[in-house]
């Protein structure tokens, strides 16, 4: 295993925590060592949380860190090599056929070629970041052939050989859970679960993410989101429905809605669901009461 | 690092796979590693280390920690039962009963300790209905609902395959003697099977789990819970491929065998638990309750009406409806009979397993 202790000069989790900051994006230490153990040990980092708790955006920073183009591959169920991998341009194949005439014509050459996330990423390991999201919604024939790739970083096209990365590419794989991983797939991977963030957490990523909202605000907000967190719901407020809800409040404040009435207004941004909204209706106010002076 | 230092390290994974979690070489090897790299500068580092490179999932965090303690840190820790709690909201009623897995509460009075010893060693004997199960989970693949995927298969279809056209054209010189086509091909909907526990469906359980296993076993993508004062998730004990073992681990999961029913909530919890929820999205659910509700109807109402919204079909078996004089007169029963695709007999496991079968035949067709 070549390990490397330092990737463009970040030499440990607390370098790497505060570029990300700069990238605006707060890890806490669990995320920031996961990640810097996945670039140092040249594994994918694996990153899984509710809905909403920000793992595609911890990928997005990372790129940013290293400054490499995000390649992104969305999973969905039925994916396929096709869609992964590569793909022959057909109609571009018979057009050539066609003008070619007698002439010989290299029908698997690159301009044919239509490269798909996972062949970009080996292409060019140095210049990007591969980010599978939610593979927990591709199938299990999927994953079971992201297993390989992840292992050896190669592609075998039949015509053209088989590709192999320089280097390892930076992976980064993120799952909501809605179904469970194969073991082998987590043993290659380098891991960490992101919850919730905590409220002081919670309240900076406000501020930094939102730079109209006030302290006080985003503290009320980031309260009472966490209140509605606690409640039954199809949808919990995620970190961005926080950063959207006072963001929203801020601005009906600052058209003259007082403040407590501003928060109710635009419940909408936090809650997205017909039956949350009636059944948190009742408490809301106690809710956001006390704070929402 | 010194051989007498480097000693935990190679005891942990030891002692990792006998507490049940995997832990490869390699990830040893890792682990290793990655000591290295952090420093380290305390246990903390350690301990972040392990849980990178070892991944525990959420529900098995508690169990990972406890070994870490024990191997580390010399402190010997009783692991927790596997459950998963790391999604569950704090969902509580009015009378502030709890609906979470209530581990290290307060201890339980004599009575209540008295019960949940006689629930927790409830055994499951091998009947004389293996041969029905057997039959059962033969017969799944075929009688499960199917449904159109994404995926593309060759076969005769609308829709040009051009991978294989450029194939044909390839050896015949550029001709093009007949188009291959693909169609979608299909895929099993996913089952969802939830089993009242609750006091009044005591006769009728230990069947309903046999099914579910019978179902596990035999059908993919099927998930099972337990309904009853709460929510659990068996469908991992029931992946066991021996039904007796698969048996024993669940009844061990559940602990509120012949309890008080709280369908409305036990079902709210499973909707508001994402995770959960989408296991619901698109699947046939199939619900084995006499939906004798003791609070009021509304929850459960409620509930369904989400439930309804989220699945392909519902099919409620309730043991009353085995009788053809039977009227659904309950409010809850009277309430959710609209949002049913069908109220079938859940008296018996072979009625079970025929209205399972017959339903997703008849629904295809």
């Amino acid at each position: 295993m070549a390990v490397r202790r330092s990737i463009l000069g970040i030499d440990g989790p607390e370098p790497l925590a505060r570029a990300m900051r700069d990238a605006q994006y707060i890890a806490d230490e669990g995320l920031s060592t996961a990640a810097y153990l996945a670039l140092a040990l040249g594994k994918p980092l694996l990153l899984e949380g509710a809905p909403g708790v920000g793992k595609t955006e911890a990928a997005k920073a990372l790129a940013s860190v290293l400054g490499r183009e995000l390649v992104r591959l969305q999973c969905y169920e039925g994916i396929d090599s096709a869609a992964a991998l590569y793909e022959w341009n057909f109609p571009r194949q018979m057009l050539a056929i066609r003008q070619a005439g007698e002439e010989y014509v290299n029908l698997y050459a690159d301009t044919f070629l239509v490269a798909r996330p996972l062949l970009l990423a080996l292409q060019a390991p140095r210049d990007r970041v591969l980010l599978i999201d939610e593979i927990d919604r591709a199938d299990h024939e999927f994953e079971a052939f992201l297993l390989e790739f992840l292992s050896d970083f190669t592609i075998s096209i039949p015509e053209r050989g088989t590709i192999r990365a320089e280097e390892p590419p930076v992976v980064i794989l993120t799952s909501n859970r809605t179904r469970e991983l194969h073991e082998a797939l987590r043993r290659r991977c380098v891991y960490h679960w992101i919850g919730y963030p905590a409220p002081a957490l919670e309240a900076e990523i406000v501020m930094m993410r939102a730079a109209s909202v006030a302290r006080d605000t985003a503290d009320r907000v980031v309260a009472a989101v966490n209140g509605l967190r606690a409640e039954p719901l199809a949808k919990p407020p995620g970190v961005a429905e926080t950063v959207e809800w006072a963001e929203a409040a801020t601005l009906l404040h600052s058209q003259g809605v007082a403040w407590p009435r501003a928060f109710l207004r635009s419940i909408g941004v936090a809650l997205k669901d017909q039956d949350d909204l009636e059944w948190v209706a009742p408490r809301l106010e106690a809710l956001l009461g006390g704070q929402a002076a | 690092m010194t051989p007498a230092a480097l000693s935990p390290f190679l005891s942990f994974p030891q002692a990792l796979r006998a507490a049940g979690l995997p832990a490869s070489p390699e990830q040893t090897v890792s682990f290793l590693a990655a000591v290295g790299l952090l420093g380290p500068r305390g246990i903390a580092d350690i301990r972040r280390a392990a849980h990178a490179v070892y991944g525990p999932g959420p529900d098995r965090r508690e169990t990972f920690d406890a070994v870490f303690d024990l191997v580390f840190m010399g402190r010997s820790l009783a692991a927790p039962a596997e459950g998963t709690p790391e999604d569950m909201p704090q969902a509580r009623d009015a009378e502030g009963f709890d609906l979470m897995p209530e581990a290290e509460e307060e201890e339980p009075s004599g009575a209540e300790a008295t019960a949940a010893e006689r629930l927790f060693q409830r055994r499951f004997d091998a009947g004389d209905e293996d041969a029905m199960l057997r039959t059962f989970a033969r017969a799944l693949p075929a009688a499960l609902p199917r449904r159109r995927a994404r995926r593309m298969a060759p076969g005769k279809g609308r829709l040009p395959d051009a991978r294989r056209a450029f194939r044909h054209m390839m050896r015949r010189d550029g001709e093009i003697t007949r188009l291959p086509t693909r169609r979608r091909r299909m895929r099993q909907r996913r089952v969802l099977f939830l089993i009242d526990v609750s006091g009044s469906m005591k006769t009728g359980t230990e069947g309903a789990l046999k099914l579910a296993h019978a179902l596990v076993q035999g059908g993919e993508r099927v998930e099972a819970f337990t309904l009853g004062t709460r929510l659990t998730r068996v469908t991992r004990a029931l992946r066991h491929r021996d039904r007796t073992q698969a048996l024993a681990l669940a009844s061990g999961l559940v602990a509120d065998w012949d309890g008080g029913t709280r369908l409305g909530e036990a079902l709210a919890v499973f909707l508001s638990v994402p995770r959960f929820a989408s296991f619901a999205r698109g699947a046939l659910v199939v619900v084995v309750s006499d939906g004798l509700e003791r609070g009021g109807p509304e929850a459960l109402v409620s509930a369904m009406v989400r439930l309804r919204g989220l699945a392909w079909s519902v099919l409620w078996l309730s043991p009353l409806a085995a009788d053809p004089a039977y009227r659904p007169e309950t409010g809850a029963m009277q309430a959710i009979l609209p949002l049913l695709d069908r109220l079938g007999d859940g008296s018996e496991p072979p009625a079970i397993a025929r209205e399972i079968l017959h339903f997703a035949k008849g629904a295809r067709a």
